[in-house]
């Protein structure tokens, strides 16, 4: 067995085959060849992210993401997009709590392309006004759609309630009022102020080598500076919930109401992190949606999706269970699911359990580090979380180490079935 | 995509299809069956997407709570499609643990055991998953347009199925469209990723020819003549969103005009992925639709596609009215660019642009084996994998009169149906 898990490791990227560098500007640039397909992709991110949108103007941050390629001083929009959509190629932005990020593809004679445009939108966007407004209707249009979707409003009110007055619980699409506030000024000092190299970071996964990337990315990004790009600002501290907290939000005649159950979880670079996700993954994941997806859909049959996700980032995290069923089965889910949460606490996993989870998060990983997306997406998680190049020959050992009582305490450090969020979003009650 | 692959049949009529592929540990495996909601009738609707749940619900060998384990223990991933035309078993495993898989896809093809108290676990999932759906305008409003597009045919129902069906639908049904379609002669096992050929063929003959084989699968279903005059309609609902989908009746994917069609989607509104997994697509903003109307701010967002199918189904425009313009604006818009489709010739440019655009897309789909094993069959159930291996050169050949002639075939505002989803701007949403 040890034989066979070290084929599998030799074939997982590793400081054997990852190339990391810092360049003079401070861009962090991870690459992996990959010669099996004539592709590449490109992803990677900025310490520009929605934490740094006023309250009133919340959707800044993420506005200033899709405004970059409508416009830079090179190529207005039809020519950006020209260039590309002609190859067949993609580049597109976005926004979350810490960080704007980008990410792209294009056959590997097109890598240049892709490095410029990423380039040229980071560096000389020109936020033309028209086009900014034909953003905005996009967003309106998606905030009205956003209001109407018991998925979303469940998952947004949740967040509200476990992250009061935090980055975390606050949306970075904003609110109707908060998109309408945001001008171009808005838009142009966000970019001066945000901005920069320093903390970037990027990858590149495909079939080009390390020197090549290099010497690209030197070439378009390598003389970038932004001396007024603003550090992060430290994050509020978050106190759990003192009692349970109940929430129903009215949309009426939708056929199915949406929940979600939960509370606090580790941040990703906590000693915790593995047992709970290991635990989650018993929880809520493992064959058919785990203990959850047991008793709610298999047993009582009554949700399509119900499931457990453990969604861990820097400075904190939630733990949360999530299902859609009828309203007339609403009240039933949540006994079921707060009746299982008691059991996860109050007793330790099963070794059956624990190792069946073990093997699946050892054996799966050849599969999810197979496509170019999915080492890029790998690489960045190295370099967010500050994992280490040796993660994936490490992990083994780690996964094998975490134990019945682990995984236990802390479930207990994190869940008290008495103290969660409880919220639901359909037809009234 | 001209790696070569073997193609064998077995006595009982299963096809088996390999494609080596050594570029990680890992095999991805298939199990085609040919039967979708195309193969049902009024009153059995959705029964073939009940049955492949039904697949999941245990045999003697693996019964329900130990098979959904197995492959997750082993590190495989694995899911399971029904569709219009077929239905679709996977696994993606580390390649030393692909056995369970084999054997598992070999014992449910006879055994599943479709217990009585299962059936009605399941008739509550799946009419959560139709109710999950409902609660989309936009599924509300396809399933609306799908409707009135099909008279006769059975693309005239949903996959799910009709929910007065799904109340109805007995064990005893279910087991007998099992028995039915489930059958070696119905079937294609498909195999692509780390391993041996001699080798696989010997072991899934082992697995399956003892399997007998039965008179030939009924699939009843004939092309229904296309609609000769529009079809308008309309879906009241919910929210504050305005939504129109035009579906125009397309061809078969066999038809040569299929990839005329797909030029003209390409240039009209994107070109559009059949990669299953790895693809994705890229970005529409140059197409012509987008031009017309987004960039004209009479619609917020532009999306189309073609779906390759056995018999002829559509070709679907879907547009998001901007909030301040009328559905009437952008229908308009879109019927001026249509015109011009029809009247005109596309340049040179554009039909190799759309190529370009095609070949990026395959290239982005080779990436994974899982992917690549989709392919081997896929392309079989509507055609054959010829299909999918000489994709971008049947593209190549085509001119700009023929991409005119198949938009003068298949454009015609008589060939489609108009649907609208009008909201009624009534949503109390609010914190109880």
């Amino acid at each position: 067995m040890s034989e066979l898990k070290s084929i599998h490791l030799n074939s997982l990227p590793g400081p054997h085959d990852i190339s990391r560098v810092v360049l003079p500007n401070g861009i962090t640039l991870l690459s992996r060849s990959n010669f099996n397909s004539p592709s590449v992709v490109i992803s990677g991110y900025l310490n520009a992210g929605s934490l740094f949108d006023p309250g009133d103007k919340l959707s800044l941050a993420y506005f200033t993401s899709l405004g970059l390629m409508r416009g830079n001083h090179n190529f207005n929009f039809q020519q950006i997009y020209d260039r590309l959509e002609s190859a067949g190629a993609s580049l597109g932005f976005g926004a979350s709590v810490h960080t704007t990020s980008f990410g792209g593809r294009a056959l590997v004679e097109d890598l240049p392309l892709l490095l410029q445009t990423l380039s040229e939108s980071l560096r000389y966007p020109t936020f033309p006004g028209d086009q900014l407004e034909r953003l905005r209707a996009r967003l309106m249009t998606g905030l009205a759609m956003r209001a109407q979707d018991t998925a979303e409003m469940a998952s947004l009110t949740f967040d509200d309630i476990i992250f009061p007055n935090h980055p975390y619980g606050r949306p970075e699409d904003g609110y109707i009022e908060t998109v309408q506030n945001v001008s171009r000024d808005d838009l142009v000092e966000f970019h001066r102020r945000h901005y920069g190299p320093t903390g970037m970071v990027l990858v590149v996964v495909g079939a080009v080598s390390p020197q090549e990337v290099q010497e690209k990315v030197l070439t378009y990004l390598g003389d970038w500076s932004n001396p007024q790009q603003e550090a992060a600002h430290e994050m509020p501290e978050i106190k759990p919930l003192s009692e349970s907290v109940r929430k129903h939000i009215t949309i009426p005649e939708k056929s199915q109401t949406d929940l979600v159950i939960g509370t606090l979880g580790p941040k990703r670079k906590s000693p915790d992190y593995l047992a709970a996700s290991l635990g989650n993954s018993i929880l809520g994941q493992f064959g058919m949606m785990g203990r959850i997806g047991d008793i709610v859909r298999e047993q009582a049959g009554l949700a399509y999706h119900a499931s457990t996700s453990l969604n861990a980032w820097i400075s904190s995290g939630s733990w949360e269970v999530s299902a859609g069923v009828n309203p007339a089965n609403l009240q039933k889910a949540i006994d079921l699911i707060l009746s299982e949460m008691k059991r996860y606490v109050n007793e330790p996993v099963s070794n059956e359990e624990l190792s069946d989870n073990q093997a699946n998060f050892i054996g799966r990983l050849p599969l999810s580090l197979e496509s170019n997306s999915g080492v890029a997406n790998s690489l960045l998680n190295l370099e967010r979380f500050q994992l280490g190049l040796d993660y994936y020959q490490l992990y083994p050992a780690k996964i094998e180490a975490v134990t019945p009582a682990m995984v236990l305490e802390t479930a207990r450090r994190y869940i008290d079935p008495d103290k969660m969020a409880i919220v639901s979003a359909g037809v009234a009650l | 995509m001209t790696n070569s692959t073997t193609k064998v049949k077995l006595d009982n009529g299963l096809t088996i299809h390999l494609k080596e592929i050594h570029t990680a540990p890992i095999i991805s495996h298939w199990v085609w069956y040919r039967v979708g909601s195309r193969d049902e009738i009024p009153g059995k609707t959705g029964i073939s997407h009940w049955v492949e749940h039904m697949q999941f619900k245990g045999t003697p060998q693996f019964p329900a709570g130990k098979l959904d384990k197995a492959i997750s223990r082993d590190g495989g991933f694995w899911n399971a499609f029904t569709y219009l035309d077929w239905t679709a078993f996977f696994q993606t495993m580390p390649a030393d643990k692909i056995d369970l898989a084999l054997k598992l896809e070999a014992d449910r093809m006879s055994n599943c055991l479709y217990e009585p108290d299962e059936v009605e676990s399941e008739r509550t999932v799946i009419i959560s998953e139709l109710e999950g759906g409902e609660n989309e305008p936009l599924v509300r409003l396809g399933k609306a347009v799908q409707r009135a597009s099909f008279a006769s045919h059975p693309y005239h129902y949903e996959v799910i199925g009709e929910v007065e069906d799904l109340r109805a639908i007995s064990r005893d049904d279910l087991y007998g469209h099992y028995r039915t379609y489930y059958q070696p002669n119905n079937a294609q096992v498909c195999i692509s990723g780390d391993f041996d050929t001699a080798d696989m063929i010997e072991q899934i003959t082992r697995l399956y020819q003892a399997k007998p084989s039965t008179a030939d699968v009924p699939h009843p279903a004939r092309p229904e003549a296309a609609p000769n005059s529009e079809q308008r309609l309309e879906v009241k609902g919910p929210g504050e969103t305005t939504f129109i989908q035009v579906a125009y009746r397309a061809p078969a994917a066999s038809d040569p005009d299929f990839f005329n069609l797909t030029v003209l989607d390409s240039l009209l509104t994107g070109p559009s992925s059949l990669n299953m997994f790895g693809g994705g697509g890229i970005s529409n903003k140059t197409s012509r639709m987008y031009q017309a109307l987004v960039e004209k701010e009479l619609v917020v967002g532009v999306d189309g596609g073609l779906s390759a199918t056995i018999d002829p189904y559509l070709y679907e425009i879907t547009l998001t009215v901007h909030p301040e313009r009328s559905p009437e604006e952008a229908l308009a818009a879109m019927d001026r660019e249509m015109m011009r489709v029809l009247n005109e010739k596309v340049s040179e440019e554009d039909v190799k642009r759309a190529i370009k655009q095609a070949r990026a897309l395959f290239a982005y789909g080779t990436e994974n084996i899982t992917n690549q094993g989709f392919w081997l069959g896929y392309a079989d159930m509507f055609d054959s994998y010829n299909w999918f291996e000489a994709y971008i050169e049947r593209l190549e050949t085509i001119t700009p009169a023929d991409v005119l002639s198949a938009a003068q075939r298949y454009l015609s505002p008589a060939r489609r149906v108009v649907g609208l989803y009008i909201p009624d701007n009534n949503s109390k949403e609010g914190l109880e």
